[in-house]
């Protein structure tokens, strides 16, 4: 187990309090100034070093997504734009950053807007977190009268304002280039890449888009040294991680550890254990519902990076852990996460649009034992039109959950749905009236 | 996608009171000159706490002056983003989660219980008229599943007696105490902490 003083989040439970006194405390606000001035190639070489991967689904390194920011300012400023729009199901870890640490990442703020040079900064958070958005702004506020934020903010000579935007319930707005649409004042609906919005993204102007707990960190990882999260986890996927470990568990919750910890540990130290013992775990989704699912034997050994998941064809996404024992149907589960991106596609993309329906329609049908034979495959097969034929990777998303299902549950699939499509045996369901067949009959 | 419609009944005129134009004209000036657009989802929540709980296409068209953008654009995000309550949804909008997390605890009974106490339907008004519950996609509150939102509030570790309880004091006109109803703090292991024992115990 990760030892508490390399805890990144002190505050995770609220034990002590979020506002700056505590916060100081802690470490945050100490020495900003020291930081800023080892200038900006020291603390983009540092978060390299540290090796520190975008911790909002895709994992994309961190100190390589701030050096792509244009060197010099040109006629278009730059944007700071943080991704706090949580609504991968499983996922709950930005919320507790947003209410009980936020000075960790007003902080993370100012130092990557200095960074990559930006004088104002976005963070926008789902509208469901209204409450925690709240919390935020007060800390928003306390900073700016502690002289933390605005006109040389913390002494560091950098002027930054900070400034929230609320989502108004829509998963797709968690897409980097939807957020920026949804803060331009439009639907959200992802743009084409390229261009990156590193180039032209708010407003046209260079944008550097992060998730809360990427930003989060920041600030202890410079202070503590690129070396010392990188000598966390391993090689590639270094560092502390907030799991969010739901569904069938003895003690859901949240907790900070150790990259490429064992899942079984997870499980069984922090979230009590599986319901009915771990001899009834049945799946597990390691990284939020977008990632595929890991049946139980898989989960004996599994530990939880990036590189590892990816090994078995899954992703540690999120790290939203979702826990399903043998007494949930596993096929209505993964239907309910169907019916999710049914109800979440932005419907700009036709294969995603009508195909996370048919997904979600099929599945249901399959639940209940409605399904034929033959449909299977034909799951199968509208996955694979789905994943890679959309903009934005929500296509990958919504698909890869069934590519799980039915690379590890085919044979349950299939036990319970053997109807025969053959339309003289069965031809009491109207959408397996083969039109051919009947022309025949009646011939 | 959700198929949304604006409500049939609608009234004739929108205007903002004198506390949601302030608190507008706050908003704008968080977006650069010319970008008043971006304003466009903070409005439309403003006026949806105004207009008790709802968004009358009246206000979508004020808005659009308001900001000087065209109306159909106002009318495609208040179409497109699902917090936007297009029709009546009364004084308590209650939205349960039953997404696979929540699904997988129980969130069925949740369903249940607002069946039993509000209306035999989704999106459908109480008897009195001040409430009215639906389900809906994940929250973000999965490690205290089930779970459901009254307005901006959050209720975690709920089972079908807790929600009723809950239902029965909405439905006299009181708040209920927001957060975990199984006495749990915020999202630590409940009984099974084993990380930051010293801050705990300081």
């Amino acid at each position: 187990m990760l030892k508490d003083q390399d805890r990144i989040f002190q505050n995770l439970y609220n034990d002590k309090g979020s506002d700056v006194s505590s916060s100081k405390e802690r470490g945050d606000w100490v020495n900003t100034k020291e930081i800023t001035d080892k200038g900006r190639d020291w603390i983009i070489n540092e978060i390299k070093e540290s090796q520190l991967r975008g911790r909002g689904g895709a994992g994309f390194p961190t100190g390589l997504k701030w050096s792509f920011a244009p060197k010099e300012v040109g006629s278009r400023p730059h944007y700071l734009v943080i991704n706090g729009d949580e609504s991968e199901p499983g996922t709950c870890k930005d919320r507790d950053i947003l209410r009980f640490e936020p000075h960790k990442l007003i902080e993370g703020c100012l130092i990557a807007s200095y960074a990559v040079q930006a004088h104002v900064c976005y963070i926008y958070i789902r509208g469901e977190y209204f409450v925690d958005g709240q919390k935020l702004q007060a800390a928003i506020d306390e900073a700016y009268e502690k002289k933390l934020l605005g006109k040389n903010a913390a002494g560091t000579g950098w002027d930054l304002d900070i400034y929230i935007h609320y989502g108004a319930g829509a998963y797709i707005c968690g897409e980097e280039t939807a957020l920026l649409e949804s803060i331009e004042g439009k639907k959200g609906q992802p743009r084409l890449k390229p261009p990156f919005p590193a180039l032209i993204g708010l407003y046209g102007c260079p944008t550097i888009i992060n998730n809360v707990e990427t930003i989060a960190v920041v600030p202890t990882i410079l202070r503590r040294g690129g070396k010392w999260f990188a000598s966390l986890g391993r090689e590639k996927n270094t560092g502390t991680k907030i799991f969010c470990i739901s569904g069938n568990v003895n003690t859901p919750c949240n907790v900070e550890e150790e990259m490429n910890i064992p899942l079984k540990e997870l499980i069984e130290v922090h979230a009590g254990g599986v319901i009915g013992g771990w001899e009834n775990l049945q799946a597990v989704i390691p990284g939020g519902s977008s990632m595929p699912l890991i049946p139980k034997e898989k989960c004996e050994t599994l530990t939880m990076d990036f590189d590892s998941l990816m090994a078995e064809k899954s992703g540690l996404g999120t790290a939203g852990i979702v826990v399903i024992n043998k007494d949930q149907d596993i096929i209505k589960c993964m239907a309910r996460i169907a019916r999710f991106y049914k109800h979440e596609s932005c419907g700009q993309c036709t294969p995603c649009r009508e195909g996370s329906g048919w997904m979600w329609r099929m599945l249901e049908r399959m639940a209940n034992g409605d399904a034929t034979k033959d449909e299977v495959d034909m799951l199968g097969d509208v996955t694979n039109q789905i994943a890679g034929h959309t903009i934005c990777a929500f296509g990958e998303g919504s698909s890869w959950p069934v590519q799980g299902l039915l690379r590890h549950f085919k044979k349950e699939i299939e036990k319970r749905n053997n109807l025969d499509p053959v339309v003289q045996k069965k031809n009491n369901i109207p959408y397996l009236v083969d039109q051919h067949l009947l022309d025949k009959k009646n011939a | 996608m959700s198929l949304r419609r604006p409500a049939k009944d609608q009234p004739e005129s929108f205007e903002f009171n004198a506390s949601s134009l302030e608190a507008a004209n706050v908003i704008v000036t968080k977006y650069p000159k010319g970008k008043q657009q971006s304003a466009v989802m903070s409005l439309l929540y403003i006026a949806q706490k105004q207009n008790n709980n709802w968004i009358p296409l009246a206000a979508m068209k004020y808005i659009a002056k308001f900001l000087d953008m065209p109306y159909i654009k106002v009318y495609e995000v208040a179409t497109f983003y699902t917090m936007y309550n297009l029709a009546p949804v009364g004084k308590y909008l209650v939205q349960v989660c039953t997404t696979t997390p929540c699904m997988i605890r129980g969130a069925n009974q949740l369903v249940e219980a607002c069946k039993e106490k509000i209306s035999e339907n989704e999106c459908e008004l109480s008897n009195d008229k001040s409430c009215s519950w639906m389900e809906v996609e994940c929250l973000g509150a999965c490690v205290n599943a089930p779970m459901m939102q009254i307005n901006d509030d959050y209720y975690e570790d709920l089972d079908k007696q807790k929600t009723l309880d809950i239902l029965d004091k909405i439905l006299n006109g009181e708040t209920p105490k927001p957060g975990s109803y199984r006495g749990r703090v915020n999202n630590e292991p409940e009984n099974n902490r084993k990380t930051l024992m010293d801050l705990k115990n300081a």
